[in-house]
């Protein structure tokens, strides 16, 4: 079972006073297997988490995250990012099993 | 120099003071030096510029939201030295981070203190601890 349906969910504010500072509260389902829980066959359940995770912003960086066992189960997070001008935050998620899931929110300068 | 009496007698009771001292760490407090070195490579720390929010009681170690900030700062550490893998996590800021300001929700597998790193843009260390009594230990 390494495939995870993990679906990120974002709240981004659609607009914002230039160098103002927003808040991003961001979350994406995923189990967190830790890889030390013994599963109902008695066996230990291999470790399978997002172990990091980036978010950018027109290509700077805003927050980077490198991610071990002990966050919880649908990783949440909530940080501030400036925003300069109009553009798009990008958000990823790295999966243990090479997968990347990607998603992305625009803001607008009023 | 020229031991007197009484100075004879001091260094006598300031050397049996010495020796009642718990040997400081033995070898789990070695090993958690050692995951601090590990980001602040043995550096002093100082607290004050980092904060952390953490509920001193939590009902559910699966889920304890902690929250932790420092302005200046240029990353930040998490650790739960009592779990079986206590680097929690690491947040690297980047030049639109905006208050260095980061919430999540972490495991936590008994009672502990919960310890935040961080690293300064002037190279310096900061450091904050917060325990927090778990009733029900998180599967980590």
């Amino acid at each position: 079972m390494n495939e995870i349906d993990a679906r990120p969910r974002l709240r981004v504010p659609s607009q914002a006073a230039r160098d103002e500072v927003v808040q991003i509260r961001a979350l994406i389902t995923h189990p967190m297997e830790n890889g030390s829980r013994v599963g109902p066959d008695g066996a230990v359940v291999p470790r399978h988490i997002i172990h990091r995770f980036l978010c950018t912003f027109n290509d700077q960086k805003v927050l980077d995250m490198d991610i071990g066992p002990s966050i919880s189960a649908n990783p949440y997070l909530e940080f501030d990012a400036r925003v300069p001008a109009s553009g798009r935050f990008y958000f990823e998620w790295y999966d243990d099993n090479g997968a990347i899931y990607r998603e992305s929110a625009s803001i607008e300068v009023t | 120099m020229r031991l007197s009496r009484r100075r004879t007698l001091t260094l006598g009771m300031a050397g049996a003071a010495i020796a009642m001292l718990p040997v400081p760490g033995g070898a789990d407090a070695a090993q958690d030096d050692d995951l601090i070195a590990r980001f602040t490579g043995g550096a002093e720390t100082v607290s004050g510029p980092l904060t952390m929010d953490a509920p001193s009681v939590a009902e559910n170690g699966a889920s304890v939201t902690i929250s932790v900030e420092c302005p200046g700062a240029v990353s930040i550490r998490v650790l739960a030295l009592a779990n079986p893998t206590p680097v929690i996590c690491t947040f690297t800021f980047g030049p639109l981070s905006g208050s260095h300001r980061v919430s999540t929700r972490i495991r936590l597998a008994e009672s502990q203190e919960v310890i935040a790193l961080a690293r300064m843009e002037d190279g310096s260390f900061a450091e904050a601890r917060a325990h927090v009594s778990v009733t029900l230990g998180g599967c980590t």
